[in-house]
């Protein structure tokens, strides 16, 4: 018997596992899968917690419900990677070897590496939403607010799913307009980056949404500390923003157990092939979805894009073949602009988000980076797709792994923007 | 894709004013590119244009975190010898492609 060791039962470790499970031989393959937790979080629902637009039982289920027959799930805390002896250490001592791994321990919020953000005012006046209790927390305190400065900031990048940000200001915007207290409330933008987004059309586009919402925007703004007492952030070039409520996305890093391995970027991200999906670190170590340092988004759509493309890599592996499948850095995100409506993105490593119609070419019936109500209705319509076809490994209809061109308006883009 | 010239060489640089060829780089151009960002060049700004320039080399990803653990500055030394935006400054003077380490 061979092993096939999956670290993490997120949405990518559990899609591999679904898959994996189907395509190998029960009576060749063992495949065991580590996580600590029991709950499986449905992330993209983390956005809509603090608005009282999803309750929290709409976002959780057990991990154990999503762990196909014949795949051994072991519930403990991993110490470390041994990559010389093909062996995993678990936290209770405990050993297990592995003929192939796949490291899907995704990615997590670090806000002890900013000065002053984890302070005792952390789910008080500071929050993060990337978390269940962050969300959870900031719920509470969005209910009993009365308005003042609310800033909603980035870190650093790379960051999960780079669009919630902005996604959070578009729906605080909306939520107070419906309490009727939107004049009381004061809402900036604050991003390292150059404007809204990562990508120059999209930026332009979602600027000009932020403008119309009233949203100020803080652009090249790279966070030296969080100044309690005078409640504002501070800038490495010393400029100031100023808060009464700071929802904050925090550094993004990988699992501090691929420090304790020995191997990980300056994030702990592992690095990957961004092609194969092959970890450069050893040839029978692969990485999927956050926990890569691939050049692509840190988003669900990516991940279960990447998990096709590591199956059938995976499959050549074991029939000792040349690694062919090639991933395209595909991602596809509904953007939530409140009010109901929503944007739609799809691009990858040498394609920008551009107009155009979604996924049938001139029909849509969705419509790429342009605000309508049908988008909305996709992005809700997800959260039953995630839970049904998406983390179990069904193939969705009309949306393929390698990112399709038809019915995009790309005359505006003739150059690669990597 | 434009050309300018800097030291009185024709250099190719991206719409946005980076070299896009780095083997047309010397540090007489670095100079010029530097003046036009107001940066007067120290010792310790070309230890860390030499630094930017050997990871673009080596093919490493360039972030503001990196430099400040490269142990040639910290991100506070960084901001104070780029003043604004001391990774996209630093780029450009050494002549190596705007960092792209958001995604």
């Amino acid at each position: 018997m061979k092993n096939i060791l999956i670290l993490g039962a997120g949405t990518s470790g559990t899609m591999m596992a679904n898959h994996l499970r189907k395509s190998l031989s029960k009576d060749q393959w063992n495949i065991t899968i580590v996580d600590k937790e029991e709950t499986h979080y449905y992330q993209p629902g983390f956005l809509f917690l603090p608005f009282d637009i999803y309750k929290p039982k709409q976002v959780k289920k057990s991990i154990d419900k999503f762990i196909p027959k014949g795949v051994n799930l072991v519930r403990e805390k991993i110490d470390r990677i041994e990559k010389d002896s093909d062996q995993v250490f678990l936290q209770n001592g405990e050993i297990i070897s592995y003929d192939i791994l796949i490291i899907a321990t995704g990615t997590d919020i670090a806000p002890q590496e900013i000065e002053g953000m984890q302070s005792d005012n952390w789910h008080k006046d500071v929050f993060d939403f990337y978390t269940f209790d962050g969300a959870k927390n900031l719920r509470n305190k969005l209910r009993e607010w009365e308005g003042g400065k609310l800033v909603v900031h980035i870190c650093e990048m790379p960051i999960k799913c780079p669009v919630a940000p902005l996604e959070f200001a578009f729906l605080a915007d909306s939520f107070f307009i419906n309490k009727d207290m939107r004049d009381k409330v004061d809402l900036t933008f604050v991003t390292p980056m150059d404007g809204a987004f990562t990508k120059p059309t999209a930026t332009k586009e979602l600027n000009h949404l932020l403008e119309e919402k009233n949203i100020k925007i803080v652009p090249n703004f790279n966070i030296e500390k969080v100044d309690n007492e005078n409640k504002k952030i501070v800038d490495y070039g010393g400029a100031e923003v100023e808060y009464d409520l700071l929802v904050t996305v925090p550094t993004n890093m990988g699992d501090p157990m691929i420090e304790r391995s020995g191997f990980g970027d300056d994030l702990n991200f592992v690095p990957t092939d961004k092609s194969t999906l092959q970890s450069t670190v050893k040839d029978n170590i692969f990485a999927i979805g956050d926990a890569t340092n691939i050049p692509a988004s840190k988003a669900g759509s990516v991940a279960h894009f990447e998990a096709e493309i590591l199956l059938e890599n995976i499959l050549r592996f074991i029939d000792g073949k040349e690694l062919k499948a090639s991933f395209d850095g595909h991602a596809n995100c509904f953007i939530e602009t409140g009010h109901g409506k929503a944007l739609l993105i799809d691009f990858n490593y040498t394609h920008e988000p551009v107009t155009g119609s979604f996924p049938l070419p001139g029909v849509g019936p969705l419509r790429l980076l342009k605000e309508s109500r049908m988008n909305h209705f996709g992005k809700l319509a997800f959260r039953w797709i995630y839970w049904n076809m998406l983390i179990k490994g069904t193939h969705i209809p009309f949306v393929s792994s390698a990112m399709s061109t038809a019915g995009k308006d790309l005359k505006e883009e003739e150059t690669p923007i990597l | 894709m434009m050309e300018r010239t800097y030291a009185g060489t024709c250099v190719y640089c991206s719409d946005q004013g980076y070299l896009t060829e780095l083997e047309q780089w010397t540090p007489e151009i670095g100079k010029e590119i530097a003046a036009e960002e107001e940066i007067e060049m120290t010792d310790k700004h070309w230890e860390v244009i030499k630094y930017l320039q050997e990871q673009c080399k080596n093919e490493v990803a360039l972030s503001i975190r990196r430099v400040g653990k490269s142990g040639v500055v910290n991100i506070k030394e960084f901001y104070a010898l780029f003043p604004g935006g001391p990774l996209k400054k630093a780029s450009r003077i050494a002549g190596i492609p705007k960092p792209v380490s958001c995604i």
